[in-house]
């Protein structure tokens, strides 16, 4: 399978990890990368929060170069960016006018572009069947607690992918490599992203609530698709703990760690040996 | 005809504004068969129509054009008005100088051309009208009524104390419908099943009312006063006949863990079971996807059981026709799937809060078999996960009601009622008990019923918190529920130990299927169109077919009582006739022409042509023909399309009248 592939500020940035990881993970199922080539940022909370045309145009031209090279589908592995390819797909689409001037601003033809798709989106591509059948080391001991967070399910009506407030895709997809996931109670519950710098406090405390919930729910680690919620519940664990002062010492993982743990690719070849919390298979 | 009189009315000044009336008598006096033209202000007013009966009776009219508004409008009335002076209400034509022509135009020397084209065309029809009569149809004194709940079993009774016969259809075991499994209710909390049951066996034992359970209308045809009905009747494996409900057969059932349709999954039933005790007919049914023997051919140990041999495991579904003159249809409501696979991609389900993942979280009709005397517990609140006493209850109003995002936009009207019920009722058997309620605005409109949301407030000490739940999460066997209260401003969470949800109420299964069956129109939620929504609450657009209760709108028991009083009143009125009339205006067969091809009786909506047969008086075969149903045939005109042999035509539209008009025009 070839995808073109949207990175994104945080891939290239302090999420590198997660991009070590996604790469070398669909490398070993056969999915080849194809960076855009010239992208830039999607505009993320703050193009959306000051101006609206400036929300569309963004991607818009992220969009019109994925298709001008050939992209049928796009990898956007952040659901911040890919939520905003999306929205930004969904307005043009339905607004001709809006189309036509956002096309000029950013001095490219814009059409409906590639079809965006989200991590679990190309392992569903990749199918259940194959992905179980590619399994070299079982994750039987893992029972690791989903998490999605707010933008990977949510607006229902633009990225409408899984149901917004239980959704399941992650399990079947870590269950198919024989993990154990809990059935918990946070799955989409805000885990203070970008507050992360500004409202510290805020931030400790709602991903403490994750944490906790999933512990309580006896998971023995998380799994996230967001690089941003990667973030704040592994950089921030320690500073979480001080913060309700208990010990959780629940890894992350991001779905690829996931997946290629159980291909049997190692922590130096996924980057998990860079986590801040780091669990025992790595 | 010949003597042809027009009457050009000027509406006041709707019409008169844009088109010289005058002008257009003038041009009218010279068309060819027109004895005479005169305007008038108000033609439809009394001196209006006096002039048209003068006229008639001096000038010797044979025909008689009318140009004013839509036939729509006064067709009716200038019928009458020709009618009165003698002459065949047929015989009048109007045309609409009105919507359009001088509302829709501004230039007042076309609109005025205009005016005296469109009348010449209804000249030019009306010299080929035919004298028409009526035509009368027999009533059948019978009515069917479609669903047994509290709106149907009102109906039935209702109809049958006025004399006539009831067919009383019901999909369910029992009669009683979703009234049978409340508790108490609102605004006076007196019991559901001791003021329903009774009417229950009342319907049951009725000498006029016909009773078939467990059956469902599969087809109707006809039209008002003769409908035939095609009803079938499911099997129940039991021969009601020879049974004696003794109850014997579900004692000895061993595949006893079956979720019991009437507590909504809060209870088990068998597989030959009787929904609840009180049920009407008072006979068993047996489950055919859960029964060993109707399954693999196993078990069987009823059967040996039943002493008067009731059990028919070799049962089979049947069809069974009624003829009946009028039809209430009373198919009532279901409750919105929470969380569950929506049918529309619109509804969203709220999933977050967890019903279905969490036991303790329930929707109110299973609340109220949870605190019912006759429920699974026994009236005991006792919660599903774990069978203990919920200590801290949340309930949440409007989940599914008046939202336009993920739900359905309308009011359910009866939540607010049922919900401060609810609080009411539970702080009356656990009185430590706290009761929270999260609503969006409290609609207590009904005679006691604001009174009564004050009381569960102010006296039995409910917590009400304006504002949305936005999650319930479950964490060390609590529900913590996550909402705010906007009128204080604050985020509000409350660590629950069961949660009651409030949804909407929606048409039931099928409901469409049935619109369809009957010609009935329904709302883009699927609730059943009443004719006209303030002056004709109960009828429908189908003649003879009315509706009440839940199927066309959510209501409460008291409203869907009174509508079916309403529709029961109007069958009488349907009834009240031997006879019923219909328009004349219906397609008939040449059958001299006719070179029986039949193209019409295949291409017929109605299924109103038949194939006919010709024969001599020593009865050798002449010919075949097609022959038209007066009774069922509507006027649409398609066989006359069709027709090769030009043999078809439509009374009171025939051929030559609408040449006629065409050539007019030319």
């Amino acid at each position: 399978m070839n995808l073109g592939y949207y990175p994104g500020c945080a891939l290239h940035g302090s999420s590198n990890d997660y991009e070590q990881s996604l790469r070398a993970c669909l490398g070993a199922l056969d999915v080849t990368l194809a960076e855009i080539d010239d992208w830039i940022c999607c505009g993320a909370t703050s193009a959306h929060s000051l101006n609206h045309k400036l929300a569309i145009a963004l991607p818009a031209r992220n969009l019109a170069l994925a298709h001008r090279q050939g992209h049928a589908e796009m990898l956007a592995p952040c659901p911040m960016c890919s939520m905003q390819l999306l929205r930004a797909a969904q307005a043009m689409a339905s607004d001709h006018g809006l189309r036509a001037e956002i096309s000029e601003m950013v001095e490219a033809e814009v059409n409906s572009g590639p079809r965006v798709l989200n991590l679990i989106q190309v392992f569903q591509h990749v199918g259940l069947d194959k992905l179980k059948a590619a399994v070299r080391t079982p994750l039987k001991d893992l029972k690791p607690a989903c998490y999605y967070g707010c933008l990977l399910v949510r607006p229902p009506t633009v990225v409408d992918f899984d149901d917004a407030e239980q959704p399941t895709s992650m399990e079947a997809i870590v269950a198919a490599l024989g993990a154990k996931p809990v059935e918990w109670s946070y799955k989409t519950e805000c885990c203070g992203a970008g507050m992360t710098m500004s409202k510290t406090e805020t931030v400790l405390e709602l991903s403490g609530r994750i944490l906790a919930n999933a512990a309580a729910h006896g998971a023995n680690c998380l799994v996230v698709a967001c690089p941003m919620c990667h973030v704040n519940l592994d950089m921030k664990q320690g500073a979480i703990e001080e913060f309700l002062g208990t010990k959780f010492g629940l890894p992350i993982y991001y779905l690829s760690d996931i997946v290629g743990m159980a291909l049997g690719l190692s922590a130096g070849d996924l980057g998990t040996d860079r986590h801040f919390v780091l669990g025992g298979q790595n | 005809m010949s003597r042809i009189g027009v009457f050009v009315c000027w509406c006041g000044e709707n019409i008169a504004r844009t088109v010289d009336v005058q002008k257009v008598v003038d041009a009218c006096a010279e068309l060819p068969g027109v004895r005479s033209a005169q305007h008038y202000k108000y033609m439809c007013s009394d001196p209006g129509q006096a002039m048209i009966r003068a006229q008639i009776a001096s000038e010797k009219l044979d025909g008689v054009v009318v140009a004013s508004c839509s036939p729509h409008m006064h067709l009716k009335t200038f019928r009458r008005a020709v009618a009165a002076a003698g002459l065949n209400p047929y015989l009048l034509e109007m045309a609409n100088i009105r919507e359009q022509c001088s509302w829709v135009h501004h230039d007042k020397g076309q609109a005025t051309d205009k005016a005296i084209e469109l009348i010449g065309l209804s000249v030019a029809k009306a010299r080929f009208d035919r004298s028409l009569k009526p035509i009368r149809v027999p009533v059948t004194r019978r009515a069917l009524v479609i669903g047994g709940g509290v709106a149907g079993i009102q109906a039935a009774l209702d109809i049958a104390d006025s004399g006539y016969e009831v067919v009383l259809v019901e999909r369910d075991p029992s009669i009683g419908g979703k009234m049978a499994g409340l508790s108490e209710t609102f605004p006076t909390l007196d019991c559901s099943q001791c003021i329903l049951t009774p009417r229950m066996v009342e319907a049951g034992q009725h000498p006029r009312i016909r009773l078939y359970t467990y059956s469902e209308v599969e087809g109707v045809d006809g039209f008002i006063g003769n409908f035939k009905v095609t009803i079938r009747q499911k099997a129940r494996y039991v021969d009601m006949s020879k049974c004696t409900g003794c109850g014997e057969c579900s004692k000895v059932c061993p595949l006893k863990r079956n979720l019991s349709e009437f507590d909504y999954g809060m209870g088990m039933r068998p597989a030959i079971y009787m929904p609840f005790p009180q049920a009407v007919p008072a006979r068993p049914v047996i489950d055919k996807k859960t029964c060993a023997k109707i399954i693999r051919n196993g078990c069987g140990l009823c059967e040996k059981k039943c002493a008067p041999g009731a059990i028919r495991f070799d049962d089979t579904d049947k069809m069974v026709e009624e003829q009946v003159g009028a039809i209430v249809v009373a198919t009532g409501y279901k409750l919105y799937d929470i969380g569950r696979e929506q049918n529309s991609s619109k509804l969203r389900g709220y999933g977050e809060y967890g019903y279905g993942k969490y036991k303790d979280v329930i929707d109110a009709l299973q609340f109220e078999r949870l605190i019912s005397a006759s429920g699974p517990t026994n009236g005991e609140l006792k919660r599903p996960s774990d069978g203990k006493i919920p200590r801290k209850v949340v309930f949440i109003s409007c989940v599914g009601s008046r939202d336009n995002a993920k739900g359905l936009a309308y009011c359910s009207k009866i939540c607010c009622m049922y919900t401060a019920k609810h609080t009411m009722l539970y702080r009356h058997k656990v009185h430590s008990g706290e009761a929270h309620v999260f609503y969006m605005d409290i609609r207590a409109g009904g005679k006691g019923y604001d009174e009564f949301v004050r009381r569960a407030i102010e006296q039995d000490g409910a917590k009400y918190y304006r504002g949305r739940v936005s999650k319930v999460t479950q964490e060390n066997g609590k529900l913590i529920v996550r909402g705010a209260d906007t009128l204080a401003g604050i985020p509000v969470t409350i660590e629950a130990d069961m949660v009651v949800l409030a949804a909407a109420m929606r048409p039931a299964d099928g409901v469409a299927e049935l619109a369809q069956k009957l010609n009935v129109g329904y709302d883009e939620f699927g609730f059943l169109l009443e004719s006209h929504p303030k002056l004709r609450p109960v009828e429908t657009n189908s003649a003879g077919v009315f509706v009440c209760g839940a199927c066309q709108a959510p209501k409460d028991i008291p409203e869907a009582v009174a509508q079916a009083s309403a529709a029961a009143s109007k069958v009488a009125v349907t009834f009240a006739a031997t006879e019923l009339t219909r328009e004349p205006e219906i397609a008939h067969i040449n059958e001299q022409t006719c070179a029986a091809c039949f193209a019409c009786v295949r291409t017929c909506p109605y299924h109103a042509v038949e194939k006919a047969e010709i024969r001599a008086r020593n009865g050798a075969l002449i010919k075949h023909t097609a022959r038209v149903n007066p009774g069922l045939c509507m006027g649409c005109g398609t066989c006359v399309a069709v027709c090769p042999s030009k043999s078809a035509d439509i009374e009171g539209f025939s051929e030559e009248e609408i040449y006629s008009m065409v050539e007019a025009l030319a």
